[in-house]
């Protein structure tokens, strides 16, 4: 195809991407340089009876018409970056002099609203991914195993979890844990513990964001997995039995090494999915106990005083730690991309 | 599966249908249950005294004298306004799949023909940018729309799915069209037609099965988008998701809970029809990226 055909078919999808994808980066890179201006002062004089004194107080009109000319703030520097909000080298700094230990020191760490947020985010990600993989796998094999009648209803059912809104699937299960939900109520007929609520802990908070993250997309593990069972060749698993394998050695040595490439294909939309972890949080109302990166940049975006600069330093911050996790990625692809090329 | 490989001893095949049947009712019991408990009363759906007051209805007797109750679907379609929010979240979603499928057809057949570096660096580009946090971009955006008046209009919110939408679509449709035979267009052209022409007129024709399961999933993102509606969207242009966000967070006094849940019900509704007709296209769609991948 010519250069300029080429162009012009992708010139409407690529201004798109530019605009609202691109530019907003650039945007949000400039925001976090900037911070909101500080309020007008001004100075009066009040004389009474008893002589004169000076007077400071916030004149609010000129403050308001500072604000909206230059919306944008006053330049900050990097300072938003290392403020306790965000990377908070001065109390990391603390708390890794005044440590008892490595633990204490992490506890330390753990109150500090980013380093919280990534904790989550972090485990989230690589709790979830593993799992997803590991139980999509296990219910495409079974499936794979099933008499042919219950396969489709199988399908049709597994995908709902998947195919439900985000935040409306949390919130579905968010009423089934509640302390007097089924679900709730049935732990503490198991655990005889009226009081035990799936609320109240941060471990306990956390084990139900992952395992409402695993019932979200290990359907999708599945519908991969189960695509890719039906290309396994028939004949070198007839061979990997003659030659004695038993069913594990023949998942192990024949079957698996056959779904690898979806295997690297499911952990990197994983990743990529279960990083920007955000609804879930909202849907649980699970914000005392966990926050993840995504969820501190909308509580900034959300309140009366919009903290735009904070929430544009997250970002950037949020954009590194995606930009890391695909490396890996994007040098593979770029190695086989030049093998090719030679 | 008439390979002898295949053929399972009793004991392995009665583990895995158990397996499976297990996995069915983790699936499909939270739906069921919040189906059956929207047509109870709170007092039931949340039973404090006997959770078997969910299943039989006491409360919900007593307080309504019917064993069902459409209280819930009352309040949140006519008190609350939630037709309003359907009809919004109506027009995003149209608007978002036909702009999305029309920018990413051109897009996605031009990739797929072009054996240029530059449409392989545009792929990873599209990647990286797929993996964005949308929530950062919609930080991204808030100011400048605040100050051009942009914000909270639905064409707004439209093009900002389109966009944060064509990574994926580019990526589905330049599979897709990579199956389709290169000759069919290369032979146009010999006959005379220009690229344009020969997507016009022997392109289109074969390209609705790919386009109709992109379609699916840029439904899927508009229809099930939190992040960018909840912080784009004024109040009156709201859509049902951040509708629902907001029965749960304004009042948490009796009855109003199970607006919500009734708007959950409503809102999960079409997406059943959804998997129930296109179950086949989504499984397509989902293991095509699988195999280019």
């Amino acid at each position: 195809m010519a250069h300029r055909t080429f162009f012009w078919f992708i010139l409407p999808s690529l201004a798109a991407m530019l605009l609202f994808i691109a530019l907003p980066l650039v945007s949000v890179a400039v925001q976090s340089l900037h911070i909101e201006h500080e309020q007008v002062l001004k100075v009066t004089k009040n004389c009474g009876p008893f002589g004169c004194k000076e007077e400071t107080t916030v004149d609010a009109e000129a403050t308001r018409v500072l604000r909206d000319q230059k919306p944008l703030g006053r330049f900050n520097g990097l300072k938003t970056y290392f403020d306790r909000g965000h990377l908070a080298t001065a109390e990391v700094a603390q708390a890794w002099q005044e440590r008892s230990s490595l633990g204490g020191f992490l506890a330390d760490l753990y109150n500090l609203p980013l380093y919280k947020a990534i904790g989550f985010t972090l485990v989230y990600t690589f709790v979830v991914t593993p799992l997803v993989i590991v139980l999509g796998l296990a219910i495409a094999l079974g499936v794979n195993r099933v008499t042919p009648i219950l396969k489709g209803p199988t399908i049709f059912v597994s995908l709902l979890p998947m195919i439900v809104t985000p935040l409306i699937g949390s919130l579905i299960l968010f009423w089934m844990i509640d302390a007097q939900g089924i679900i709730g109520k049935s732990l503490q007929y198991f655990f005889d513990d009226p009081e035990l609520s799936l609320k109240a802990s941060p471990a306990l908070t956390w084990m139900t964001l992952i395992v409402y993250g695993i019932w979200h997309s290990a359907p999708f593990a599945f519908v991969v997995f189960y695509a890719g069972l039906q290309t396994v060749n028939s004949d070198s698993l007839e061979a990997a039995q003659i030659d004695g394998a038993n069913r594990w050695q023949q998942l192990r040595y024949v079957v698996i090494p056959h779904l690898m490439p979806l295997v690297i294909f499911i952990s990197l939309i994983q990743l990529m999915d279960n990083f920007r972890v955000f609804e879930p949080i909202v849907g649980f109302s699970a914000q005392a106990n966990a926050t993840s990166l995504s969820f501190i940049i909308f509580n900034d975006l959300r309140g009366d005083v919009m903290r735009f600069n904070s929430a544009a330093a997250t970002s950037v911050l949020t954009i590194l730690g995606v930009t890391i996790l695909l490396l890996p990625v994007l040098i593979r692809t770029w190695r086989d991309f030049k093998g090719k090329a030679i | 599966m008439t390979s002898r490989a295949n053929r399972a001893s009793k004991p392995l095949m009665i583990a895995s249908t158990g397996f499976v049947l297990i996995w069915v009712f983790i699936a499909a019991f939270p739906f069921v249950w919040t189906l059956w408990g929207s047509f109870k009363v709170q007092g039931d759906f949340f039973s404090k005294a006997d959770w078997r007051y969910a299943l039989n209805g006491t409360r919900t007797a007593i307080e309504t004298g019917g064993l069902f109750t459409g209280a819930g679907y009352e309040g949140a379609w006519v008190q609350q306004e939630f037709w309003r929010a359907a009809l919004n979240t109506g027009i995003v979603v149209l608007f978002t799949v036909l702009i999305s499928l029309t920018l990413g057809t051109l897009g996605g057949y031009a990739l797929a023909r072009s054996g240029h570096n530059y449409a392989f660096w545009l792929l990873m580009i599209a990647l990286v940018f797929r993996a964005m946090p949308h929530i950062t971009l919609v930080s991204g955006y808030l100011l400048p729309f605040f100050e051009w008046n942009l914000w909270g209009h639905l064409p707004t919110t439209i093009i900002v799915l389109v966009a944060i939408n064509q990574p994926f679509t580019l990526w589905m449709l330049h599979s897709f069209f990579l199956n389709i035979p290169k000759d069919l267009d290369e032979s146009a052209k010999v006959d005379g037609c220009t690229q344009f022409q020969a997507f016009r007129h022997v392109i289109i024709p074969v390209m609705w099965p790919g386009v109709i399961t992109t379609g699916l999933f840029s439904f899927l993102l508009a229809y099930n988008d939190f992040a960018v509606t909840s912080m784009l969207l004024s109040k009156d242009n709201q859509t049902m998701v951040p509708a629902i966000a907001g029965f749960l967070g304004s009042t948490f006094e009796e009855g109003n809970v199970m607006f919500a849940v009734a708007a959950v019900v409503s809102a999960t509704a079409p997406l059943f029809v959804l998997v129930m007709f296109f179950q086949r296209q989504i499984v397509s769609g989902l293991t095509a990226g699988a195999v280019k991948g």
